[in-house]
């Protein structure tokens, strides 16, 4: 008997979040279209001129704080809710069994939209491992899932368009599809280690199976919003200011001397120096907006962003665990030759 | 007593999940003993593969994110 007022409180909770949903959208479509008015108006009522460098660096601020937090949060939370859809065990189901080649896609595609926290990595590496997924294919989702990253993703396609958030993503997966085709091919097994090995060997795992309302669904995307929105808001806002200052004060063509197209080496360098970096992309995008601007070429800046945050040193170590050095070696030399041309490919396109 | 298993590498969330189902035996008054493994070749051995999970006399119960409150106090 008490099932039925419990599933009456579900319903009616459900309808407020559908009418909140309503709502929410309406009012982030028409802030969304004032965005440019707003920062205007701001800055005349700070009663700064756009003609200073001050003024000019406030409006930047004023202008893309907002933007980036309505995105992030819209698309956060539509992540979060896409996320249920895709719990890491169903995953793997979908990819046990998979061929190479048509395994690697899949897996490069599902690496978007599963939900791990990057200290789950070795865990699901075996995971899928032991569950028959080929080295190549889960190697395809390991390099996918931190490389095309949501928060980037949406940056980029705030700050420079949908082409090159398109670009972004199209790249991002085409490394990680090619990168474990080509680590599947060097049949490189007997370089995990050896309590790896012995698990492979013996039982498989026993799934989670979660069943989830829409209720549960809508309100996993709130707790997204709260956790990545509310992580990484400070770094956005940071990055910026940061921005501002080099958008208002930093002379025109100042980058292009060591960030230009021209300069053949500048990709290169750029990966070199992103590996041991270890930050989010919501601090650096809001920075290359404004490195763009003053002459820095969007490859070479791209670059360093999936260094940074595909390659890190942390990563490596935590795979470490698993992988015996001369599979970290060749899976950092894979992923770090598909990123420099995907810098070129950009420098060239754009 | 229910002896319950917090399986994790330790981050953030595994201590958040440690945290959360130490205040909610607290709060209900159930005997339990809590233990941490951290030990990776000990977690998979559970068949977990996204951290933290939770094992409750022997079984997986949860994996995946830190439980909801509502779910723990389902187990106590």
């Amino acid at each position: 008997m008490s099932a039925v007022p419990i599933e009456m409180a579900d319903r009616r909770k459900l309808i407020q979040w559908l009418l909140g949903i309503s709502v929410a959208t309406v009012a982030w479509f028409i802030a969304y279209s004032q965005l440019s008015d707003f920062a205007e108006w701001l800055v005349g009522l700070l009663g700064l001129s756009r003609q200073t460098h001050f003024g000019e660096a406030m409006h930047f601020f004023l202008y893309d704080t907002p933007k980036v937090l309505l995105l992030l949060t819209g698309i956060v939370f539509v992540m979060g809710i896409i996320q249920t859809f895709f719990a890491p065990e169903r995953t793997r189901a979908l990819l046990s069994g998979k061929r190479e080649g048509v395994g690697n896609v899949l897996a490069a595609s599902l690496g978007i939209v599963t939900p791990f926290c990057s200290c789950s990595a070795v865990p699901l590496f075996i995971g899928f491992l032991s569950a028959g997924v080929p080295l190549g294919v889960t190697l395809s989702f390991l390099i996918s899932a931190p490389m095309v990253n949501e928060v980037a993703l949406v940056l980029l396609f705030g700050m420079f368009g949908w082409q090159v958030a398109a670009l972004y993503l199209g790249m991002g997966l085409l490394i990680a599809i090619v990168a474990g085709l080509v680590i599947g091919k060097l049949k490189m097994e007997r370089f995990l280690e050896d309590w790896v090995q012995k698990i492979l060997a013996g039982q498989t795992a026993h799934p989670v199976d979660e069943k989830f309302s829409w209720l549960q669904r809508f309100q996993a995307g709130r707790n997204h919003v709260r956790e990545i929105v509310g992580k990484v808001w400070p770094y956005i806002l940071l990055g910026i200011a940061l921005g501002a200052g080099i958008h208002g004060f930093v002379p025109e063509d100042f980058m292009a001397s060591f960030m230009g197209r021209d300069v053949w080496w500048a990709v290169p360098a750029a990966v070199v120096l992103g590996v041991p970096m270890y930050t989010n992309a919501a601090g650096i995008i809001p920075i290359v907006e404004a490195l763009l601007g003053k002459g820095a070429a969007l490859g070479t800046v791209l670059a360093f962003m999936m260094a940074v945050i595909a390659l890190s040193a942390p990563e490596m170590i935590i795979l470490r665990k698993a992988l015996k050095p001369t599979l970290i070696a060749t899976f950092a030399g894979v992923v770090a030759v598909g990123i420099m041309l995907v810098g070129y490919v950009f420098n060239w396109l754009l | 007593m229910k002896s319950i298993k917090v399986l994790g590498t330790g981050c953030a969330n595994c201590r958040n999940t440690i945290a959360l189902v130490e205040a909610v035996a607290r709060e209900k008054g159930v005997a339990i003993s809590l233990e941490k493994i951290e030990d990776l070749p000990a977690i998979m051995a559970y068949g977990v593969m996204s951290t933290p999970g939770v094992v409750i006399d022997g079984t997986v119960v949860h994996a995946g994110g830190v439980p909801t409150r509502s779910k723990v106090e389902g187990w106590l």
